[in-house]
Order: C-alpha cells, then structure tokens, then sequence
C-alpha cells in the first residue's frame, strides 16, 4: 500500500513523489488533498495538494518542500518505500467551467497543487494564463508541464535571474488592467502572496479564488483547527474548502493561526536535523 | 480532600468479605442493606493529575464480591429498565457474589460486547443505578449497587486472564456487509454481523481504529489497551479493516454497493463536528475545539515526548463547557503541564450534564468552577494569541424545553479572567461528509440522518446509528443502536439468502 513509484528531486529542498494509490487516483479532482503520515504512531498528519494523477498507474503525484521534520523524513523515503498511512483525496473539488480568461497566479511550490487545477480549466475550454513566481530560477518547478498547458506563460523571479524580476502581483495587475480583464483569478502559494494578489485584484472587482494550506489535523471537519473567517463566516479549510474568494478571507488571522505552533515545530526539525546529522559519521566509521 | 489508598480499602474488603462468611452465607434484605457501598480505589489526585494513567483503579476480587453481595435480587429486575442493551444485572450480579467470574462474563456478554468500555464510561447514575432498589431504599443514588464498576470488573478480569473468547462465527454467507466508522457503533455492528457469517469490512477515516474511543476519551479514563484487545477480537473473528479510507472520498457511499458488491452498509460515522461559540476573538492563537485539542494528544500522542503533533503549551486553561467531553478537556490540560484550569459554565453544578464522578474526579484534581458565568468575547495580545477572557454573570430563570432552568445573563456584570488558552467543548454537531457526498440520503435539519425503527436510512440497503443519528449522546447508545442495525442487517440479509 502507497509504494513510492518514482522519486525526483526538483530543486534544493523540492522533491516530487509517484505514489500507488490507485482509489484516490481514481477518485480525485483538481483541487483536492491528501494527509500522509510518515510514522503512523508518532507521527504528525500533514495535508499536501494532490499535483497529478494517472490513472492507468494508479498513482498520485505529490510534491513538497522540506519545511519540517516530517517533510524531511518525507525526503527520505524511495522508490519501493511504502507510506505508512495516505488519506484522501479530501476537500471540495476546484469548480471547473468554461468562465473564459483565467490566470493562473502561483508562487513558489505552489505551482504544484496549481498544475491540475491549470489543466482542467484549459480543457474546459478556458484561456489560460499562468503566472509562475519563484526566488531564484534554481527554486522554478514543474516549467515545462506549466509551458505546455498556459496559452500565456509568465514567469517572475524576485532576483531577475529568470524571466521577469518582479513579484507576481505585478503582471496580475497589468492583466487587470488590460480590455477584456480576467474573468476569474485563481492563487495558490504563500499566504502572503495569496493576500497580495487579493487585494491586487479587487480594485478591478476581479474574482479571485485562493486554495489554503492551514493547519489540519483530521481533514474530515473533525478537529476545527483549520478554521478561517471567511467574510463574516467562519469556515473549515478541510471540508468547506480548501478553495475560497481570497477578496473575503482574513488572510492576516490566518496567518498568524499558521505560526501557532512555530517555536516547538523548529525545535522538533532542529532536534531531529541534529540527531541526524550526529549519527552520519558513526555510520561511517562502521 | 482525604485520599483513602487502594490498599486500605482492599483490607477492608477482606475483612468484610470474611464477616460476611466468604459469600456463602444467606443474606437477609436488611443484612444486605447494611453493607457498606465499595468505594473505587482511585489514584491519588495530586499525583495523577500529572500522569496518563488510569485514575480508577478498578474493583479487587474481595470487592466485588461484597459489592455483589449488596444487590438485593429484585424479582422485579428495575435496573435492567434502565440499561439501553439490557444486560440481565441481578444474574451477572449473582455470579460475582459467588464468586463465579466466568459465568458473570458470559451473562453480560449475551448483550453487550464491550463491558470493559461501559463500564468505564456509562452514566450509570443516569441509567440502570438510577433504578437500583437498593439505592432507593437507602435514599441515595450514590448508594445503589455499583453496577458499572462490577460491570468493569469481570470485563478486566476476563481480559487479564487471557479468557476473552473468541465468539463464534458462522459459515461464511457470500454476503458482504460494509461498516462506515469504528466508533461504537460500528464496532458493535461489525462484531454482530461477522458472527453471522457475513464477510464484514470495517472502515476508518483515521489511521487507528476507535473513533472517539481512541480520539476523544482519554487514556486516564479509556486506556488505549482496551481498545485495542476489542479491536484484536475483531480481527480475530474475521471482520476486515480497512483504516485511512474516507468513505465518501475515498469511495462514494454508493459505490461500495453498486461497484464493491457490499450487500449491506451501516454509517456510524458520530459527531464529529465541533460547535463554536461565534463569540469574538474564537480564532486566536490558543483557541481549541475540545475535539482538537484531544485528538491532538489522545490519538495523536501528544503526551509522548517522542510524538510530533504539538500541543499547544499553557499555563491557565479556560474550559467552556460543563459536558463530560468539557471534564476531559480540563483534566487533560492539567496533566499537560498547566498550572490553573478553571471550567466555565453558565447554569449550576447540578445542571451539569458530566457524569458526577468525572466532576468529582476533577475537583479533586485541583480543576475549578466558575459557575453561573459565561464568555462573551475572547481577548488577544499583539500576536493575536489569547490572553483573556471576558466573562458576563448569569442567573437561573424559568425552566426551559429541556426541564433545566435557563440561565439569564446579568446586564453590567462583565469581567475579565487572564488565560492564555481556551478550550471550546459546548458540543458537537452531526459530521457533514457523508451527507455532502451522498445528497440522496435523508437528513434532517442538524444534518443528522433519518432512520425508522430499524435503524433503516431513505436509502436501500444503507443502515446509521450513534450519533450521527442521535446527535451527541453516550456511547451505550450508541451500542445500542449498532445492535438494533446489525439485527436489521442480518434479518435482511438472511431474506435474501433463503430467496437466492
């Protein structure tokens, strides 16, 4: 059960996983997610956007970047591995339909949950636009699968070492700004970039959805530690999402919900990147 | 409080037990009458409201047969009126008194499959030891028989001796029955119709099976241990378990029957969906639905040094709430390593809906009570991280539908408690994922799903029970409403049989 297929690592801290699971294959949609657990005693439950699916392999794909202990340990799972607990796929579907010219925003790994959502609105007929933002052009991922689905590729870097040297607000708003405007903006990545694109369409009355990572720890509407206040609605990420009109989310008390447990998560990495790195060289020496 | 130790208790009960002629002497009603209640060995308070282990401790063999000796044997079995499975209680209860362990076992056994649970956490105040003769007679409920710790005593004897048995389980039908949720529903359901014959798979959204058993009940009251020998005999009969698998995501309700070849589904999925307050200031930083934060150290670990889900660290928690979902919440936050728990609740200690030993048990633990007071807005520092709360004085009033006196707010009596961590345990809704994916099926307004007397839902073949039905309730009935299910199912099922 859930046997790592095929492993690659996209960049520094970037790895993309093939992963047997052939009832989430069957089942999922743009927009959904799994929980995975990397030790199914101890572990701790981490949500991450489903990136692909192939059917006839009966696999999903996922990728992630080394943030934590988990995803570090994720890290060192390979090919023949199997993952001790995968759950999914959860969340509402992204609602797909021909609305015409959508952009695509993404930043950073957040063009990985992106690449299925891009894909289904260009075959429901829709113009695409994406708009990929990284640091550098070493941290870009998943280019060439972007290129071939975009109508419109921009590409945004914050060092100018690969296309543009801008945030990717800044392209959004020219967008904005053009005669016919985009009929729906979609924005996956950072919480930050997410608000800013927010709040860089809605001078324009432009919709713009966002897909939101919060901290889960069941993914079935159990727990509530998801919850975000949507407009004057609180709502849970996991079941009432995870996608929702960025131009009504309270972005900042998201985000400050998210760093709730920043200190004892770095403590953990720390200990667990300490330990590691202690017990290399008696490995060698054996 | 005075703390009388187990082993105190336990030469008294010898010597009793020896006065009373090592049970084999006749007792008269008023000989019976005499002798005194058995108190429940418990841990000592202070030093158990730093540790996870169980705090009551359980009935001594010697016990147990002097508290069985205390059952008057009614012709007239009242108890049994109140117990929602019906166990025969005077004959389980007789055996003990002879010192027949075994034969109590199988007594309960006939209709209960998880004594050990039960007999933890029913509310037998509110059930068959609010019938109990004997505790009328003496005008204290507290007094009657202690049906759910006997109860707990055969059940842990049988499991440490090793003489759980395996029930029997007959020839395989060729029909597949599908259990959604390893709650105590489902596990009663799964047990109940495996032993039919049918092939039975259990499924679980999380990645250990129990549901609120193992996410919800803590280990000081429930330990994991038996839950997991229940769930061994499961598996040991036969019943397939499938854990990580959301049906409704995974696979579609529907799907199991028209694509997997399930003849039969139950859905006891509970209710798990946390009510929040809708107070301000209920998304801050320290702001927890009970269900959070006990899933976060019950299934989770949290209390494990070695485990990775944090726990949010405190030191004065606010409970709001009175429920017995609201006494583990703040008897767990005290084993966490907070300094003050204080539970807020708007009514009185009698209108309290916790089971009176776990309002007890946390008082004893230090755990205190703010009554007749309830928050009006949660207050944050510039981190957006409580550090407050403001609270308004209440009053009773007028009864209302539930028979309790309302309680009415004092206008201007507002005032603020310093904490930095709340816990929201004001109940659950009924979980909406089944229904969101299975829009054929009849719900009714809280989200909960219609079944007739069966246990039947609007849908064919598609069986629910516990709290998804019931909305919150106990686990009992929960177990209760499995049976009634899994006798639905089997009755279905073996019609179908004899027509194919």
């Amino acid at each position: 059960m859930n046997r790592i297929i095929y492993k690659e690592r996209l960049s520094q801290d970037v790895f993309m996983m093939r992963i047997h699971a052939p009832l989430i294959a069957g089942e999922r949609q743009a927009g959904q997610f799994i929980i995975l657990q990397t030790d199914d005693d101890l572990g701790e439950r981490i949500p991450l956007t489903i990136a692909d699916a192939d059917t006839n392999e009966g696999s999903i794909t996922i990728i992630f970047q080394v943030v934590g202990k988990t995803t570090k340990e994720l890290s060192a799972f390979n090919v023949g591995d199997e993952l001790p607990a995968l759950v999914g796929p959860l969340g509402k579907p992204t609602h797909i339909k021909n609305y015409g010219r959508v952009v695509c925003v993404c930043g950073g790994i957040g063009v990985a949950p992106m690449h299925p959502i891009a894909q289904a609105f260009k075959k429901a007929g829709n113009h695409v636009t994406i708009i990929a933002g990284a640091r550098t052009k070493e941290l870009l991922i998943l280019e060439n699968e972007m290129a071939s689905i975009a109508d419109e590729f921009i590409i945004c870097t914050d060092d100018g070492s690969y296309g543009r040297k801008a945030l990717v607000t800044q392209p959004l708003k020219e967008l904005c700004e053009q005669d016919p405007k985009p009929d729906l903006v979609i924005a996956i990545g950072p919480p930050v970039m997410m608000k800013f694109c927010a709040e860089t369409t809605r001078p324009f009355k432009v919709y713009t959805q966002v897909s939101l990572n919060t901290i889960m720890v069941d993914g079935t509407g159990m727990c509530g530690g998801c919850r975000v206040n949507v407009g004057n609605e609180v709502k849970f990420v996991c079941v009432d999402g995870p996608e929702f009109d960025g131009h009504l989310v309270d972005f900042d008390n998201m985000i400050t919900r998210l760093n709730a447990y920043r200190d004892i998560e770095r403590t953990h990495y720390k200990c667990f990147v300490e330990k590691s790195f202690n017990s290399q060289p008696q490995t060698q020496l054996v | 409080m005075s703390h009388k130790s187990a082993a105190a208790i336990q030469e008294e009960a010898v010597c009793l037990l020896n006065e009373l002629n090592g049970g084999k002497a006749v007792l008269k009603v008023k000989e019976r009458q005499k002798i005194p209640a058995q108190d429940m060995p418990v841990q000592d308070p202070e030093e158990r409201s730093h540790n996870m282990q169980e705090v009551a401790l359980g009935y001594s063999y010697e016990q147990a047969r002097v508290e069985a000796m205390r059952c008057l044997q009614c012709a007239k079995k009242n108890c049994m009126e109140g117990c929602p499975v019906k166990i025969d209680i005077p004959r389980f209860i007789a055996h003990i008194a002879k010192g027949e362990i075994d034969k109590a076992v199988a007594a309960i056994k006939e209709t209960s499959l998880l004594p050990a649970v039960c007999g933890r956490v029913c509310p037998q105040e509110k059930q068959c030891q609010l019938h109990c003769v004997l505790g009328k007679s003496l005008k204290d409920i507290g007094s009657s028989v202690g049906i759910g710790r006997l109860e707990r005593f055969v059940a842990d004897w049988e499991r440490t001796n090793n003489t759980i048995a395996i029930p029997e389980v007959k020839p395989f039908t060729g029909k597949k029955v599908a259990v959604v949720g390893s709650g105590p529903a489902g596990l009663v359901v799964a047990a109940d119709c495996r032993r039919e014959g049918h092939h039975v798979t259990l499924f679980e959204a999380f990645h250990k099976l129990g549901g609120v058993l193992r996410y919800g009940i803590p280990e000081f009251r429930l330990p994991n241990e038996i839950i997991d020998k229940e769930i061994d005999t499961l598996t040991a009969m036969g019943v397939e378990i499938k854990t990580n698998f959301v049906v409704g995501r995974t696979r579609k309700l529907t799907d199991l029957i028209d694509k997997d070849g399930y003849d039969a589904v139950f859905v006891g999925t509970g209710a798990g969906l946390p009510i929040f307050m809708g107070i301000e200031g209920e998304n801050l930083v320290g702001v927890f639905s009970a269900n959070e934060y006990l899933t976060r150290i019950n299934l989770m670990k949290g209390f494990d040094r070695n485990a990775e889900t944090p726990v949010y660290p405190t030191t004065h928690t606010v409970v709001l709430g009175a429920g017995n979902v609201a006494m583990d919440a703040a008897r767990m936050a005290k084993r966490m390593g907070a300094e003050k728990v204080t539970v807020v609740y708007r009514r009185t200690e009698h209108e309290m809906p916790a089971r009176k030993e776990e309002i007890l048990h946390a008082k004893e633990e230090g755990i205190e009570f703010m009554l007749l007071c309830n928050a009006k807005r949660i207050l944050g520092n510039e981190r957006s991280a409580v550090n407050a709360i403001e609270c308004l004085r209440y009053e009773l009033g007028e009864p209302d539908h539930s028979g309790r006196r309302s309680p009415v707010a004092v206008p201007g009596s507002e005032f603020v408690l310093e904490a930095d961590a709340v816990i929201v345990a004001v109940g659950n809704g009924s979980n909406p994922l089944i229904s969101h994916t299975t829009p054929q099926l009849d719900v009714n307004k809280k989200g909960n799903i219609r079944v007739d007397q069966h246990q039947q839902t609007s849908m064919q073949k598609i069986f629910a029970g516990g709290d998804i039905v019931l909305g919150a309730a106990t686990v009992i009935l929960a177990m209760g409403e499995g049976r009634r299910a899994a006798a639905s199912i089997n009755t279905m099922l073996s019609a179908t049989e004899s027509q194919s």
